[in-house]
């Protein structure tokens, strides 16, 4: 019996095979977008002008704190309201971009507090300009900073996408819950799926361990 | 696109939403306490010595850790029955977000019990405190005090997780939205009034939190 499903699981595995490459392909590009993004909104939220850095710390609070499912609901059934016509996999790469950038952008806002004043203030007393003083002094030391936390970032949108199956995109969630609705075993079919993601995200989890241990080794 | 938005609709649905803040609040209280329960058994056997305890406790952590929430809630979802488990729904969502959060409430907890440096146990030991008295008034103050604003980040990240307790129809906050969308096609004014319920507990939790570090800031610490 258990075999036999086993069996019909793996003539599933077109279905699986889709559903990771969706799941990859929207995390890989919402994580492009959201670092570029993310830190834009960081290097805002770190800035000089304060008015503007409190309005996006209130946008960015928004989608802090609202459920990534409400935010998939409101891309997908508010913004074609105004006009602008997403396909599900649009809507889901802007949700999960909006949602990275918001969490990244706090990371490297920061990261960039974390390095010394006195960094930027050597910067322009040797006659840099503020954009290169960010650009060449602060920024590559807030990196180093914020690298083990993008890592755990990108962790977290690989598991925020499987909540745009809710919008009927084939992701690897997706794919499960279409093989379960033919093959009556969910442990099976789910325990594949959770396997799945555990292959794509351990290795992750591990990078970032192992880079926040190196650098308290650093440190101390 | 919010100057057309229906303010006596979203009135009119008060009600439902305040059950639905309701049921969100309990079902996110309910499993916030066995996460906390599951955390610190989890956290206790993966210190201890005993490599056949700890090998369970660091797999589920790991497990959990990289798998999606939905993932594990269609686990439960559709391999609970499988097992000849039949319990509503509801059940269902609170076990797997205490399982879920379970997980990141024992990495917190153990990050706290490593920071303490053995030399303070020593100097308990020196000074003759006996063994509970150094738990009480060494270990446990100082292991307790640096869990508490990441607990409550989880309780956050929980709170929001359990939207995903709609997707298995549980009546929530983020049915209840939905519910306003079917009844009147007015998809906007129901998301817009889950979101802004979502964001009281968000601003509520982060208030917590802000008050605790303030009372509790340690002299000498930042």
């Amino acid at each position: 019996m258990f075999l036999m499903q086993l069996d019909r699981v793996m003539g599933y595995w077109p279905v699986l095979l889709k559903g990771i490459a969706m799941t990859v392909s929207l995390s890989v590009l919402s994580l492009l977008i959201g670092v570029v993004l993310g830190f834009a909104f960081g290097i805002i939220r770190a800035g000089r002008n304060r008015t503007l850095a409190r309005l996006l710390g209130l946008y960015v609070d928004f989608f802090r704190g609202t459920p990534f499912l409400l935010q998939v609901f409101i891309v997908f059934f508010i913004l074609p309201v105004t006009g602008i016509e997403l396909s599900a996999f649009t809507s889901g790469v802007i949700a999960m971009s909006n949602v990275a950038a918001c969490f990244i952008g706090e990371i490297v806002a920061s990261g960039i507090k974390a390095v010394p004043t006195g960094q930027s203030e050597a910067a322009a007393a040797s006659g840099m300009t503020r954009a290169q003083q960010m650009r060449h002094v602060v920024l590559p030391q807030a990196v180093r900073i914020v690298t083990p936390s993008l890592v755990g970032q990108f962790v977290l949108l690989i598991k925020d996408s499987s909540v745009v199956s809710a919008i009927g995109l084939l992701d690897l969630t997706r794919a499960g819950w279409v093989m379960v609705q033919s093959i009556p075993n969910g442990l099976l079919v789910f325990g594949i799926v959770g396997l799945s993601y555990f292959i794509i995200c351990y290795p992750l989890i591990y990078i970032s361990r192992r880079m926040e241990r190196r650098d308290q080794s650093t440190i101390l | 696109m919010l100057g057309n938005l229906n303010i006596r609709v979203m009135l009119e649905y008060l009600p439902d939403i305040w059950h639905g803040f309701l049921a969100t609040l309990m079902l996110s209280a309910a499993g916030f306490a066995g996460a906390i329960v599951l955390g610190i058994v989890a956290c206790a056997l993966s210190i201890q010595p005993l490599r056949w305890l700890k090998w369970p406790a660091v797999a589920y952590v790991d497990a959990i850790r990289a798998t999606p929430l939905l993932a594990q809630l269609y686990f439960l979802y559709f391999g609970l029955p499988r097992l000849g488990v039949l319990v509503p729904e509801m059940v269902i969502g609170v076990i797997a977000l205490s399982l879920n959060s379970g997980a990141y409430v024992a990495e917190i907890i153990r990050s706290g019990i490593l920071s303490i440096q053995r030399g303070q146990v020593e100097a308990g030991m020196s000074t003759g405190l006996t063994y509970l008295q150094r738990m009480r008034l060494i270990v446990l103050p100082q292991a307790l005090r640096p869990t508490v604003s990441p607990l409550i980040g989880q309780a956050i990240v929980l709170v929001k997780d359990s939207s995903l307790l709609s997707l298995i129809s549980v009546v929530e906050l983020t049915r209840a939205g939905q519910m306003i969308a079917i009844d009147r096609f007015m998809p906007i004014e129901g998301l817009v009034s889950t979101a802004l319920a979502y964001l009281v507990l968000y601003y509520l939790l982060k208030l917590m939190a802000g008050l605790w570090v303030h009372q509790n800031r340690l002299p000498g610490r930042a």
